[in-house]
């Protein structure tokens, strides 16, 4: 499943800068907006704006709650006689109800600052313990990895020497790195951190530099005529270039990231996800891990959403 | 010590290593030209003049020979050379006006508001003051390239490089940029080269035109100036026979003596 994930690193399919530039001509050529809105002499009747937009929002989310319903009833049918071994919906609903509805659990707020008591937690506290070691260890992926993009994409020296070692190094599966992690780190967190780190530093590299590989030439040669020191080039033609790359990178990063810290936390157990999923299987209440799959599922959709979000602010604005 | 032109190529040559050995782009070109001159060079695809263009420009090295500029000898690029681009190669990611204070916070000292009067300066001169803050893809491809000639003049250049500009653009945006180079031309009286392989556009624009022989191995191979006085009107002059026997004579040297190295392969 990690070689799956590696084998995408490779692949970006950042929209070009220069691309965009040819759309430019239809915007001057649209008619003014004052055209549009319906005129006072011809009545057009029309529904409410607020009916319209829920309409559409209805269009688009409908499908996809049709298609849950329909597996959710699939799987009840399914898994609805008395010795099957994977518990249907309405079994997970009344056997964790605990867990669904208390995600918050062993934590008390002192005003708004949350603090956890007690070993026996709920799942939230779990994502939230797992999500802090993705910070740091994928922060540091993503300053290490646009670091040395740029170099192996801006120097053919630094690009022959290490890109072969980054080739290789980027098909070793993330656990592969567990037993090296622990035996350095000694403890869960930093050892998990380091996992998050090697496994997402990979695609953020490559893609660093091949997006600095693939500046148009024009836009290098601008920098050379308007004698750009090397610190200009970097933030004034550099850096805006290469974004889209860049995140696409980012974006494939947090994802594995996501991938190896639950499978991480699994085998070293203590705390996060990873060790809830693990726990509940040990303890037989495989109605749990179903749900932890769920969070856990949801949670990584919202960060790639949310890296794919900040890349396309970034870009518009650079 | 010699006299030389403002602008002196001497003895360039310019061979690019390739898998079948080394090949010789431009063999011995020299090229003399004075301040404020405007001078064309023309020659069929793959003649090279892009290649000496680039040369002045500091952007391609020259295996042999030396290029002058107001006596020192350049080798590199630098905002003395303003080049515009045929792609026009505005960044797509800063405003018209960004582009233009990007060449001009370069070039220019002096404070703020003196930079930014400048850059709007420019803009007018090109007539794009109405579009400062639009991005270069809300633009057609003639008003990209006004941008791109704004960028360059704002950097008051000592001499202006142009390569192929109007290359891309429709013969009437074609047309219209051209009448604002002469104007602008008329107002800052600059050094240029420009690249074309447009006959008309050589002759209406240029003081000289300097044709090339085909490559490989291209050379100058004519050097014919256009005495014709200025301000120039495309349609007054199109009837002079200044202009008419000019024309002719280049288009002679493009498709009698030197005639398009495709055609003749096949």
């Amino acid at each position: 499943m990690y070689s799956t994930a590696n084998a995408v690193a490779k692949v970006s399919p950042a929209p070009e800068p220069a691309a965009l530039e040819e759309s430019g001509v239809v915007i001057a050529l649209s008619p003014p907006a004052a055209t549009l809105a319906p005129s006072k002499e011809l009545p057009v009747r029309r529904l409410p704006r607020f009916v319209e937009a829920a309409g559409e929002a209805a269009a688009a989310v409908l499908p996809t709650i049709v298609v849950i319903a329909a597996l959710l009833a699939i799987w009840q049918f399914a898994c609805s006689a008395p010795g099957s071994t994977l518990p249907s919906p309405s079994r997970i609903w009344t056997e964790s109800h605990d867990v669904i509805m208390h995600p918050l659990k062993g934590v008390t707020f002192h005003g708004i600052v949350p603090s956890v008591e007690g070993g026996d937690v709920g799942i939230a506290v779990h994502i939230v313990t797992s999500l802090r070691r993705v910070a740091i260890g994928f922060g540091l992926a993503a300053i290490c990895g646009i670091g040395l993009g740029v170099l192996i994409g801006q120097s053919r020296l630094a690009y022959r020497a290490l890109d072969p070692l980054f080739q290789v190094l980027r098909t070793v599966p993330p656990l592969a790195w567990l037993p090296i992690s622990l035996a350095v780190f000694q403890q869960a967190q930093p050892s998990t951190v380091f996992l998050i780190f090697i496994t997402a530093i990979w695609p953020v590299i490559l893609n660093t530099a091949a997006g600095v590989q693939a500046i148009p030439p024009t836009y290098r040669n601008v920098g050379k005529v308007l004698a750009l020191n090397p610190l200009q080039y970097f933030t004034k033609i550099m850096l805006p270039a290469t974004v889209p790359h860049m995140f696409t990178g980012l974006r494939i990063g947090v994802g594995m990231s996501w991938l190896a810290i639950v499978a991480a936390e699994m085998v070293q157990g203590g705390t996060g996800i990873g060790f809830f999923i693990w726990d509940s299987y040990n303890s037989s209440l495989l109605t749990d891990t179903i749900v932890a799959l769920v969070w856990i599922g949801l949670v990584g959709f919202a960060l790639d959403r949310i890296v794919g979000w900040i890349g396309r602010r970034i870009a518009h604005q650079a | 010590m010699k006299n030389r032109s403002y602008l002196a190529l001497e003895g360039i040559s310019v061979t690019f290593p390739t898998r079948k050995g080394p090949f010789t782009a431009l063999d011995q070109v020299d090229l003399s030209i004075e301040k404020g001159e405007f001078v064309a060079l023309i020659g069929h695809s793959g003649c090279g003049k892009s290649t000496l263009l680039n040369v002045i420009a500091g952007l391609t090295k020259a295996s042999r020979g030396v290029v002058f500029l107001d006596g020192e000898v350049v080798d590199r690029p630098g905002p003395d050379r303003a080049v515009i681009f045929q792609d026009h190669s505005l960044l797509p990611w800063l405003t018209v006006e960004e582009n233009v204070r990007l060449a001009v916070d370069q070039t220019m000292k002096g404070g703020r508001a003196e930079r930014r009067d400048w850059v709007r300066h420019n803009l007018e001169l090109v007539h794009m003051g109405h579009a400062l803050a639009k991005r270069p893809a809300e633009l057609s491809g003639g008003m990209k390239q006004r941008v791109g000639i704004a960028r360059a003049i704002a950097m008051t250049p000592r001499v202006l490089l142009m390569d192929e500009p109007f290359g891309a653009l429709d013969a009437l945006t074609r047309a219209s940029l051209q009448d604002a180079v002469m104007d602008i031309q008329a107002k800052t009286n600059n050094t240029v080269v420009m690249i074309t392989h447009d006959v008309d556009e050589a002759v209406l624009l240029a003081d000289r035109v300097v044709m090339m022989t085909n490559g490989p191995a291209a050379t100058i191979g004519e050097d014919l100036r256009i005495a014709m006085p200025r301000p120039r009107n495309r349609i007054e002059v199109a009837e002079t026979r200044e202009y008419n026997h000019a024309r002719a004579e280049v288009l002679h040297f493009l498709h009698q003596r030197f005639s398009n190295p495709v055609d003749q392969a096949a």
